[in-house]
């Protein structure tokens, strides 16, 4: 199989440039897209791309696979190319690239921190811990699974053009997630720093954030309530 | 929270209900307008004049040209903080639509009230 990758080191290279593999694959084997990256290692130790758990919980190897981001470790070939056609890999789009397949997070991660990802409370700590019904804890799900791997954000225009403004869908999962914890006490400070023209409103719902989800989570319905919330705190 | 000073109301959440209101406003304008088309087949000046001499009219078409500076300027200017990333460039071409915006409200009031 021709497989076509992304390569940029930018200590030697003046631009980037597209390299091609042609791979024996295994009959009989679905693989996944890393597992293609591996046998490319194996011919070429000079590929550059991150990867860790290999079973898509780290969140490391999130990749531009025909068109479209998602985990290498959980997409199978035949999701991401037919038979007899060429896989293309690129890096994550919309971020600098350190080298090859490798993406600098930083700006993804400094709006992480922006939404403040952790529970603020300012009652005094119970003896134990802080009770939670179950119907309070089911509010989480669908929010707390985000493994920050980064394929909605880079998925997003609205993140690509404002990466600096834009929290973009991963952190506003993420906002939401403390948002509709009922531990959570600060919700009126987290809506009044999301209530400017860029943060939250400049997800224009196209929904790219959902199609890619490798969680499949769905941060267009979070950004929906985060908007109602915003809307009910204001009038 | 990101500053910004040039959107039209300061607040995300006050341009996002005001494009939406301005929305239904220039929708119902439209229906309006079009039902009035669909009516009279064959118009001349007499039943435009006659139209446009209610105030009411007159109110709802100021109103309508009123939102489509509310619509447009939001829209425009989140086109503009996409897409320009030129300081200088956003800021003429915003300039460009905030004097279009202006002329038309001002051609408006004279169109209706001149």
């Amino acid at each position: 199989m021709l497989v076509s990758v992304y390569r940029y080191n930018p200590e030697t290279d003046k631009k980037p440039s597209m390299q091609d593999y042609d791979l024996e694959i295994p009959a009989g084997k679905d693989l996944m897209v890393l597992d293609v990256l591996h046998l490319i290692k194996e011919k070429d130790d000079s590929v550059a791309f991150r990867r860790s758990c290999r079973e898509g919980v780290c969140g490391s190897d999130g990749l531009n696979m025909n068109g479209k981001n998602g985990l290498a470790c959980v997409t199978p070939l035949s999701e991401v190319v037919k038979p007899g056609k060429k896989l293309v890999i690129r890096p994550l789009p919309g971020l600098p690239v350190v080298r090859d397949l490798i993406v600098d997070m930083s700006t993804f991660y400094k709006q992480y921190e922006k939404i403040k990802p952790y529970l603020i409370n300012d009652e005094p700590a119970p003896a134990i811990e802080r009770l939670q019904s179950p119907e309070e804890r089911a509010k989480l799900d669908g929010l707390y699974e985000c493994i920050l791997c980064a394929c909605c954000s880079t998925a997003c225009p609205s993140f690509w053009w404002n990466p600096d403004k834009f929290v973009g869908p991963s952190g506003l999962l993420q906002a939401y997630r403390f948002l509709a914890d009922s531990r959570d006490t600060a919700t009126e400070e987290r809506l009044a720093d999301l209530d400017d023209p860029f943060s939250v409103f400049r997800c224009r719902g196209i929904m790219n954030c959902v199609n890619v989800c490798p969680k499949g989570l769905n941060p267009t319905r979070a950004i929906g309530h985060i908007r109602n919330m915003l809307l009910s705190s204001a009038t | 929270m990101v500053r910004s000073i040039t959107n039209l109301s300061r607040s995300g959440l006050s341009d996002w209900m005001l494009q939406r209101l301005s929305a239904v406003i220039l929708a119902a304008y439209t229906i309006f307008i079009v039902a009035f088309l669909v009516k009279n087949p064959d118009l001349q000046y007499a039943q435009w004049a006659q139209l446009f001499s209610q105030g009411w009219v007159k109110i709802f078409t100021l109103l309508t040209v009123l939102s489509v500076l509310v619509h447009a300027w939001i829209g425009l200017w989140t086109v503009a903080t996409d897409y320009i990333k030129a300081t200088f460039i956003r800021f003429v071409f915003l300039l460009v639509v905030a004097l279009t915006l202006f002329v038309y409200v001002l051609a408006t009031v004279t169109a209706l009230w001149g």
